[in-house]
């Protein structure tokens, strides 16, 4: 207890400092202990742009456009140009001039969609963020030389290397020193830096001052609802009350019939991770939940289902496989099924 | 002035017999004795309440006969062992906006600044934004690593990272790209939706200074941090050692409790005054080193795009800014007379010096009146007293921070970034009150 007594005001004093200065609180060296080197093997992963965390290995254009349309074409297209889910990775548009000078021209230009091969200046975050988070519903999946590949195919989509161009980790910088975008970044602005300086300043006026009051931009009236009933949306007793936004009248609400349909579950389809890749009504990356429960209403079907869904599976819907979902638990699982099984409403 | 209080009073719902909570009660856990009973008390008042002859024209029913619940057993305790908003509550929850994302993992939850009080965010409340997802992360099995430019790389466990010294800070938290929607033309109806990626906290966790220090940074080397999820986008965002030094944090609380499972649970990175991307969730790493690592989230998005086609990369301090939030857009004032006219303003580079607010669109300006405590790199709550006569106004906010830079109008922050940059709009708001009342967003030029 003495001890304590005495260590105390040490200790406090310490804790009044932000910034730990050489002296640590006495004892904490032996809290946490070396990582080995396996552990930050498997944890360190990431590639910088000088390529630092690069690991070695290749791919080719032609085998990675094979591992594209297993892996990646359902949700960004064929092509990398679809807008169905993610905004395009690339459209064609990139041209020689912008590979020449390392600046995208059409970037000042509002009408062309950005792509993320019109802003990228680092071929190391391609290779990068691939590897750690892709495929979508199964990250960290694909080895280094298939992201060697798919990089390949996403260069070679944007007219950035050749079809018979193979990536490696020897040509990496040189290749990142053909990067469309590579000139195109700007750190001369004053929001990196604590000290940075603002590049925009307000006005101290404070009476009778020169501005313009006439409204520009308002939401037009038939847009007032696309964000839902606004009454609902607030709170609806207090001293503002919401706008009644929705199409039908204002009225008190009825009391809500009782249906024997079996609901969607949809709290079991968002935690067990369905509802990454398939939606209420048509195609996402898997079918859509509407065809399933079309195919398989009937209780006969249970079992199967439930086996899908422990297991994965693959080839009944398209080429990309289902993988196993083990944040399905027995309840959850058990109450899909019997959704997916109960025929149309 | 009679005909302005009549033209204004609020529509009294029709009467009930049931109380609202009570047949929320039933509906959820059916009828048991003791609820029998309630309703058998409700149906009695409901009928001596429709002979009671003694409610004169000037007296209040909810007075006069007295409601359910003076007159009824309560609800026992721990009948919600972890407890719940008020079910007349239901509307105060985070939403998403449609169309903005066509995944709901990656995606965004705004917080419902418009019936919020104070400057703390409800844990419950306090905006999503997932790059892949949210992961329930099992904390016996949680590490974190430091490795790098450092003299030992060590790993951490929950529990040690408990037994150290900690500290507990209030801090907002302020996406990048909140009011994104709004550069080119007024889109979205609420301040939900326009300035919803923004909460508060009282965050609890461990100076990063501390964590680096025990494992032996290299003070000439170290640079910047590189901060890493455990998630499966293992997000990554490099931080500035300046920041991380300063008042970082590795965090494990919030709001007293543990982090939400939405927020990061069991581990955050808490990186005051900068943009919510680099506040990783789930946080498994730190990497001390010499460059920035241009990360997926530093060169393909929140990169700020300028008229003249180059990007602005590594923009990550969130400038003053403030908004009115009641009464703001999508709202109806229903009376005339007195209002509190009171909003939300911050800045990532220090406290709070002065509110002023306007009802001419810009043209006079008067100081609001500041609630404290305030705290750096926290939300400051401000109240302007206002007296609305059934005018058309144009409601401003405009916020000079303790560095002396006052926040701009939308003309002067796009005279300079264009309307393409996405991220970083922190220009003053705009809520126009017409003469019917209704509040709506809008754009002056």
């Amino acid at each position: 207890m003495s001890s304590w007594v005495r260590a105390a005001p040490m200790w406090l004093c310490a804790m009044t400092i932000t910034s730990w200065a050489a002296a640590l609180p006495e004892g904490l060296v032996d809290l946490g202990r070396p990582a080995t080197e396996s552990e930050i093997a498997a944890w360190d992963i990431d590639v910088r742009p000088d390529f630092v965390g690069l690991p070695p290995g290749s791919g080719d254009v032609w085998a990675g456009e094979e591992i594209w349309l297993v892996q990646c074409a359902s949700c960004h297209g064929d092509f990398g140009d679809s807008n169905e889910i993610f905004a395009p990775l690339v459209l064609g548009n990139i041209t020689e001039e912008d590979i020449a000078t390392g600046r995208v021209a059409s970037l000042t230009d509002p009408a062309v969609t950005r792509t993320t091969l019109m802003k990228v200046p680092t071929l190391s975050t391609l290779w990068d963020y691939i590897y750690r988070a892709m495929p979508w519903n199964t990250p960290k999946s694909l080895t280094p030389d298939e992201v060697y590949a798919l990089v390949a195919y996403l260069l070679n989509l944007g007219y950035v290397v050749d079809d018979h161009f193979v990536l490696s980790d020897t040509n990496m910088a040189e290749t990142q020193a053909r990067m469309p975008n590579r000139n195109g970044m700007s750190l001369d602005h004053g929001l990196w830096s604590v000290s940075g300086a603002p590049d925009v300043s307000g006005s101290s006026c404070t009476a009778d001052c020169d501005v313009a009051v006439t409204v520009t931009s308002s939401l037009p009236a038939y847009a007032m609802n696309a964000h839902g009933n606004l009454a609902e949306q607030v709170r609806d007793w207090g001293p503002y009350p919401g706008l009644w936004t929705a199409a039908e009248p204002e009225q008190f609400a009825a009391a809500s019939t009782v249906v024997d349909a079996v609901l969607a579950p949809e709290a079991a389809l968002t935690a067990g991770g369905c509802s990454g890749c398939h939606q209420m009504t048509g195609q996402l990356v898997g079918p859509g939940f509407d065809a399933i429960r079309a195919k398989y209403a009937g209780q006969e079907h249970a079992a199967y289902l439930r086996d899908k869904i422990v297991n994965g599976g693959a080839g009944v819907w398209g080429s990309m496989p289902m993988p196993p979902m083990p944040a399905v638990d027995d309840d959850a699982l058990q109450q899909i099924v019997a959704w997916l099984t109960s025929g149309e409403e | 002035m009679a005909s302005d209080a009549e033209q204004g009073q609020l529509q009294a719902a029709p009467e009930s017999f049931l109380s609202k909570d009570l047949v929320e009660n039933i509906s959820r856990d059916g009828i048991n004795p003791g609820r029998r009973s309630l309703l058998q008390g409700a149906f009695t008042a409901a009928a001596a309440s429709m002979v009671a002859p003694s409610l004169m024209a000037d007296d209040d029913p909810d007075i006069v006969n007295l409601p359910t619940w003076t007159r009824s057993l309560g609800k026992p305790v721990v009948a919600n062992p972890y407890g719940q908003p008020s079910p007349y509550e239901a509307n105060i929850v985070r939403r998403q906006s449609p169309g903005l994302t066509r995944t709901d993992q990656s995606s965004v939850s705004f917080t419902p600044l418009q019936n919020l009080f104070g400057m703390i965010t409800p844990s419950g409340l306090h905006f999503e934004r997932h790059h892949q997802g949210w992961v329930d992360i099992d904390p016996r099995r949680h590490r974190l690593m430091i490795n790098g430019l450092v003299e030992t790389p060590l790993v951490f466990t929950m529990e040690e990272l408990l037994r150290m010294p900690s500290v507990s800070r209030i801090h907002f938290l302020e996406c990048g790209a909140n009011t994104g929607l709004e550069w080119g033309n007024v889109a979205v109806p609420t301040v939900q939706y326009s300035h919803g990626m923004l909460s508060a906290s009282e965050f609890t966790g461990i100076p990063v200074s501390l964590l680096l220090e025990r494992a032996g940074f290299d003070r000439k080397r170290a640079t910047f941090l590189l901060a890493e999820g455990a998630d499966g986008s293992s997000m990554t965002r490099t931080i500035n050692l300046e920041n991380a030094l300063d008042d970082a944090l590795v965090a494990y609380g919030q709001n007293g409790e543990m982090l939400r499972p939405e927020n990061g649970y069991p581990l955050r990175l808490v990186v005051p005054g900068v943009q919510g991307v680099s506040w990783v969730k789930w946080l498994r790493r730190l990497e001390v080193g010499d460059a920035p690592w241009a990360t997926k989230d530093e060169v393909a998005h929140y990169v700020d795009l300028m008229p003249d086609g180059t990007h602005r990369q590594y923009t990550s301090i969130q400038e003053a800014k403030s908004v009115i939030t009641a009464p703001s857009g999508g709202q109806k004032l229903l009376k005339h007379g007195y209002y509190d006219i009171t909003g939300l303003a911050w800045s990532g580079r220090g406290t709070v010096e002065k509110v002023e607010v306007s009802v001419d669109g810009g043209r006079n300006w008067r100081g609001a009146r500041l609630e404290g405590p305030i705290l750096p790199k926290a939300l400051t709550r401000f109240h302007c007293d206002w007296v609305w006569q059934g005018e058309e106004a144009l409601l401003q906010a405009r916020v000079t921070d303790s560095t002396g830079y006052i926040q701009p109008s939308r003309a002067q922050l796009v005279e300079i970034r264009g309307t393409r940059s996405i991220y970083h709009n922190n220009a003053i708001q705009t809520w126009r009150v017409g003469v019917d009342g209704e509040v709506h967003n809008v754009q002056l030029g």
